[in-house]
């Protein structure tokens, strides 16, 4: 099972400027939890101590917002491409 | 970004302009949709940025510029604008506003956030002046004097 996950600029510091990097797991949450033995640091930037998803994170399994298919309990499957960007926002 | 911001008044207008990966060069607009459809909050629609961000990925580009508006206040990042882009954000990008609030002349700054720090950057214009006559640019980002076109 190898996932391939696209890595946005301002987290390329976890991941030695790896543009892409590949995990391992059967969702979402385990996919990070992969990655962080790796890319340490990684996971506390997209997962909250409460185990969710930051709400300013998006993540998508190939182009599905994991948001609408259970968060990081989404399934993965191999072949799978995750990306993970900023979510883009602000206010007055 | 003017034209974009002055659309979609009253609500914010959001946009990218991306260029060439490591050219900082901005070449290509990208309109998007502020998915709060806010007069106060603005957020890229969730489908449409993965669609964009395929594209520049494909096409080797960045993000150079993010731009949002404001509508009834300066063009100068707000808190929450400052604290979501230092949290998770694009490290490379001129965060550029624009603000509506006047019918008849628009503001445009630019600034760079990183870690809670809003640092303003000076615009120079070039090109074509005759074409930006009714804006207003920051270009001296101490004292934020207004070169007038």
């Amino acid at each position: 099972m190898s996932i391939e996950v696209r890595i946005p600029t301002i987290l390329r510091p976890h991941t030695k400027n790896e543009k892409v990097v590949t995990g391992e797991g059967e969702t979402v949450g385990e996919l990070f939890a992969d990655l962080d033995t790796r890319y340490s640091g990684l996971r506390a930037r997209v997962v909250t101590e409460e185990g969710a998803l930051h709400r300013f994170v998006n993540v998508y399994i190939n182009d599905e917002d994991v948001r609408f298919i259970g968060g990081l309990e989404a399934k993965l499957a191999d072949g799978d491409s995750v990306t993970i960007l900023p979510a883009v926002a602000g206010g007055m | 970004m003017v034209a974009h911001a002055r659309a979609d008044h009253p609500d914010e207008a959001c946009g990218l302009i991306a260029g060439p990966e490591g050219t900082g060069e901005p070449k290509r607009h990208i309109p998007m949709t502020n998915a709060a459809r806010s007069t106060t909050f603005y957020e890229f629609d969730a489908e449409e940025w993965k669609r964009e961000y395929d594209r520049m990925w494909d096409n080797d580009e960045e993000v150079v510029v993010a731009y949002h508006s404001h509508t009834h206040t300066e063009a100068y990042p707000s808190r929450s604008d400052a604290g979501i882009a230092s949290q998770l954000g694009l490290p490379g990008a001129h965060y550029v506003l624009v603000t509506t609030k006047d019918p008849e002349i628009a503001e445009v700054r630019s600034f760079r956030i990183a870690d809670g720090v809003v640092t303003e950057e000076p615009i120079e214009v070039t090109g074509a002046p005759e074409a930006v006559q009714s804006y207003k640019f920051a270009h001296t980002p101490d004292s934020t004097v207004y070169d007038c076109h």
